[in-house]
């Protein structure tokens, strides 16, 4: 009988890997590099989180197993944890929303602007981000265009967008806009145009189509570009601290705070390695379902 | 042209060859001797093991077992940047990155060979693409690029060329073109060539001698005419054109012939071409070696010729012949295909007609129904 | 309505990518501007004096080129790691894949702030005096990642047939990889440092947390934000911004430009065919 084999182009890869151990020592280098600089700092951001005060001493701290630093650290701080969450999640919403169109766009209607329009999406990201966010003190001052507009049409509970946590979601959305178009418009580009041709031609209506066909289909993108967008948008607090109040204030802000001015070590390293955490749940989540090998 | 220098191409020894991926055994303890300067075609359905195997010869791949020799020289251990053996790529493979002339010259610049320019240019003129020699091969069409591949491989003037279906991307004008341009270049320059495909047409057109191959191991192997006109398998009897086969028993032996019977009905086949060595025979014929006639015109048939009647159910016309197929008494449908030699003078849907052959073109084979049975599902399978 | 439904997705593409733009805009705008008082958030009065004297301004020039000189620094070694780590996941076997994947994705979708925050618990445990070494350190470690995804695409979009057909034509396996493999890798390379310098280049939070005394440019317009951003690190960014614009925009006009004498190559496969017909005809009655 004969029997159905691997394809020959899958063959030429396999047996191009050769067995020698060639691969570690390409591997050696970068991958120690990592573990050393990121993986073992989770290791003392840990050892930190659980370090006691020095008595009499502020500032200084000693290796401890003081457990009570995260329910501490918690109860001082799960507002701005939730805010956090709560910012990233409507950012990401909105930025979903933006972003389809374009990827949509790009992706099936673009033609030879394809790359162009690649370029375009990604050039912003040339010029200093902090700038650029520094930009949107201008483009929402209370005396420009846009809060005079919304404040016509009484939209606006403080009569005002610059700070407020409306300012922040907005340069949050921005900010991170393109983390969620290029993953969605990866998937979208995957999506085989006669697909939707067929549908058409099996009666269905464009919005059936794409209720049915395209978001089913491009649901990988939007799933990446959702994991991509939220996480440094939780963790950012450059937004907050440029565009928003006191009152806006999120969990990177008071990491950041904890660390620099405070110096209470233990307690910036609690909260940075719950939010870690947090972040570690979603990506395995992730990964359980999409498995490890496209991760890179 | 006379091929430069004095090159004393030598035979391509494959003996008990065997790679296994696994369990299974892509190549199945193969033992060949492809003569020196011949044009061979190894033929096979897809994942038969054609390619593996000349992957192996071109040192692509690792043999699980076995060896390969050219001429007395042992090459099984050679790395393929060591070996005298070149290969013109399925696709191409050409460098995007160099232009036509540097690719041509690849291989003549790894083996540090002095004043290229002369053998480069000489080669571009063989394969008619000397004004293009400083193209990228991207702004080439598909058969120039053919053409590159194979002049790329040929400039090193090796003791083998193997060619992995190069002609499967072009259309068929331009694949008929290259299979006679290919064939030219072989007599002229007279490297062995070995060349891997599924089409049994442009194997047959090609080769000097062509191995049919399945699941690993040669079934039959010998010159075109030969191994269609006798097959020796039922795989092979399908492969290379169509048959109709009819299962049957051995119920006599005479001087020159045997007798079977099948369905009901003798058939004589000449001993010298039946293949079965039991009682157990399978009767076969081409479609066009047989004739088909009116049931009324049964008398007409020369004695000593076999016959069979049936009903036609369908015509095709194809303008150069007219296919029929024919239901036989006992429910089998049998294919016919007549030249259209006569204008109007055909049979149609529903007539009563005998067909009739002679023994002469009749074959006989190893039976038995599931020999049948496995066949059409690695035919099945390979399609 | 037809006309509009039709039209309306490339209104909203358009619009969105105007929105991605209008901050460049203001940026770009405002390195023009005379400002009133400290703050150069709104339009006061055209004028050239960011431009002409850039670096008039203590500190921004110093820290725009602690930053490029961090930048190539980091870019270099990155690379190197980066398109080591490539290779192997795409040329070679080796046990421990899922993990390798892991930990070079890892850092992709670690906020900065919990990678700033560990990294400074690291070198303060280890009582690493923090400066311009350790924000290298920093830099190298969260751009490895990005090198490696940008090479291995590229790598892996590269026919594996073309070093089998090297290596059938006497290429030995260095030979293959110098004129064959690295030739083809190159411009991932070369996309994969340049993207790895602006994420070094444009980095704050990492840098802030590391840099102990250290200004780098971010870091500069981080702490102007307080006392008012003089308007020549708006010219510096515009410049930048411009820059690396032209380098992707001329790498884009180079492939579509092949792609162009692709196309022209395919156009004349028709005209072959029809030749080819001819000169078959022509020689069939020689036989």
């Amino acid at each position: 009988m004969a029997a159905v084999l691997p394809s020959a182009g899958k063959q030429s890869q396999v047996s191009a890997q050769r067995k020698s151990r060639t691969g570690y020592f390409l591997l050696l280098p970068g991958m120690t590099w990592l573990a050393i600089f990121f993986a073992i700092p989770f290791v003392t951001l840990f050892m930190t989180s659980l370090q006691a005060p020095v008595a009499g001493k502020s500032g200084q701290y000693v290796p401890a197993f003081q457990v009570s630093n995260y329910p501490d650290a918690l109860a001082e701080y799960w507002p701005q944890f939730l805010r956090s969450f709560l910012y990233a999640g409507i950012a990401t919403g909105l930025a979903l929303l933006i972003a389809y169109p374009l990827a949509y766009f790009i992706a099936f209607k673009a033609g030879r602007w394809r790359a162009l329009m690649l370029v375009l999406v990604i050039a912003p990201s040339f010029a200093s981000f902090l700038l650029r966010t520094y930009a949107w003190k201008t483009i929402l001052s209370d005396e420009g265009f846009i809060t005079s507009f919304f404040n016509a049409l009484h939209l606006l509970p403080d009569d005002r967008i610059l700070n407020t946590s409306i300012a922040v979601v907005a340069g949050l959305t921005y900010n991170f806009l393109p983390f969620m178009i290029l993953p969605l418009y990866a998937a979208l580009e995957k999506i085989d145009p006669r697909l939707l041709e067929a549908s058409n031609d099996l009666y269905a209506s464009a919005f059936t189509t794409f209720r049915k066909i395209t978001w089913p289909l491009s649901l990988p993108g939007v799933v990446a570009g959702t994991l991509l967008t939220f996480i440094p948008a939780a963790g950012d607090y450059i937004n907050s601290e440029l565009l928003g109040s006191t009152q806006d204030r999120m969990i990177g802000n008071v990491i950041q705070t904890n660390f620099i001015e405070f110096r209470d070590y233990p307690t910036a390293s609690a909260l940075s390695f719950v939010l870690m955490a947090v972040i570690l749940v979603m990506v395995f989540t992730y990964i359980r379902r999409a498995g490890t090998e496209d991760l890179v | 042209m006379a091929n430069e220098g004095t090159h004393n191409v030598e035979d391509l020894h494959l003996q008990n060859l065997t790679k296994k991926f696994g369990e299974v055994a892509a190549v199945d303890d193969l033992t060949l001797t492809i003569p020196a300067g011949s044009f061979f075609a190894l033929l096979g359905a897809s994942g038969c093991g054609k390619t593996t195997t000349l992957r192996m010869v071109a040192g692509l791949e690792e043999p699980t077992s076995g060896s390969i020799h050219i001429g007395q020289n042992d090459i099984t251990n050679l790395r393929a940047f060591q070996r005298p053996v070149n290969t013109v790529f399925q696709s191409y493979a050409l460098f995007p990155h160099l232009d036509i002339f540097e690719n041509v010259a690849f291989g003549l610049r790894r083996r540090k060979v002095k004043n290229i320019d002369a053998a480069v240019n000489s080669m571009l003129e063989l394969v008619e693409l000397a004004p293009m020699a400083r193209r990228k091969p991207t702004q080439l069409s598909g058969g120039q690029q053919q053409r590159v591949a194979v002049a790329r491989a040929l400039i090193n003037q090796p003791d083998v060329l193997l060619l992995d279906e190069p002609l499967g991307a072009l259309d068929l004008k331009l694949r008929r073109q290259m299979q006679i341009e290919l064939k030219r270049i072989q007599t002229e320059v007279g490297t062995t060539f070995v060349h891997v495909t599924h089409d049994q047409e442009e194997a047959m057109a090609m080769a000097d001698t062509v191995a049919v191959m399945n699941a690993g191991r040669i079934e039959q192997m010998g010159h075109p005419a030969d191994i269609y006109e006798l097959p020796k398998t039922v795989f092979v009897a399908n492969f290379l054109g169509q048959a109709n086969l009819f299962a049957g028993v051995r119920t006599g032996t005479s001087s020159d012939s045997i007798e079977v019977v099948a369905n009901g009905i003798n058939f004589r086949v000449l001993s010298a071409r039946n293949s079965a060595p039991s009682d157990e025979v399978i009767v076969g014929i081409r479609p066009e070696k047989m004739t088909i006639l009116d049931l009324h015109d049964k008398e007409t048939i020369p004695s000593g010729h076999n016959m069979l009647e049936g009903r036609v159910i369908d015509v095709s016309y194809a303008g150069v012949s007219t296919q029929y197929l024919v239901e036989t008494t006992w429910g089998q449908n049998v294919t016919v295909f007549e030249q259209n030699v006569l204008v109007g003078d055909r049979s149609s849907v529903g007539d009563p007609v005998v067909l009739h052959w002679s023994p002469d073109h009749t074959f006989g084979l190893a039976g038995g129904e599931t020999v049948l049975a496995d066949t059409a599902q690695i035919l099945a399978v390979g399609a | 309505m037809r006309w509009i439904k039709s039209k309306l997705l490339s209104v909203i593409a358009v619009l969105v990518l105007i929105y991605l733009f209008i901050p460049i805009a203001v940026v770009a705008t405002l390195s023009f501007n005379k400002p009133e008082g400290k703050y150069n958030t709104s339009w006061n009065q055209f004028s050239l004096d960011a431009w002409t004297n850039i670096c008039g301004v203590p500190g921004v020039c110093d820290s725009f080129m602690i930053s490029v000189r961090i930048g190539i620094i980091s870019t270099i070694f990155a690379t190197i790691l980066g398109t080591m780590i490539a290779f192997a996941l795409v040329r070679y076997r080796f046990r421990g894949r899922a993990t390798t994947n892991l930990l070079i994705f890892l850092p992709m979708t670690t906020p900065e702030v919990v990678m700033g925050a560990s990294l400074l618990a690291l070198f303060l445990n280890l009582r690493f005096p923090l400066g311009e070494t350790t924000i290298i350190i920093a830099h190298i470690m969260f751009t490895i990642s990005f090198v490696v995804v940008t090479v291995k695409a590229r790598l892996q979009g590269m026919d594996p047939r073309l070093e089998e057909a090297a290596r059938d034509l006497y290429a030995s396996p260095r030979a293959t990889f110098r004129y064959v493999t690295f030739p083809l890798v190159a411009p991932g390379i070369a996309g994969a440092a340049l993207l790895g310098f602006s994420l070094s280049f444009d980095d704050f939070i990492i840098s802030f947390f590391n840099a102990g005394t250290v200004v780098t440019f971010p870091i500069y317009i981080w702490g102007a934000a307080q006392r008012g951003i003089p308007v020549q690190v708006n010219a510096l960014a515009t410049l930048v911004f411009v820059v690396a614009l032209l380098i992707v925009l001329t790498s884009q006009f180079v492939s579509y430009r092949k792609r162009k004498a692709l196309e022209a190559g395919m156009s004349s496969d028709a005209a072959i065919a029809g030749a080819n017909v001819k000169g078959l005809e022509a020689a069939m009655p020689r036989s």
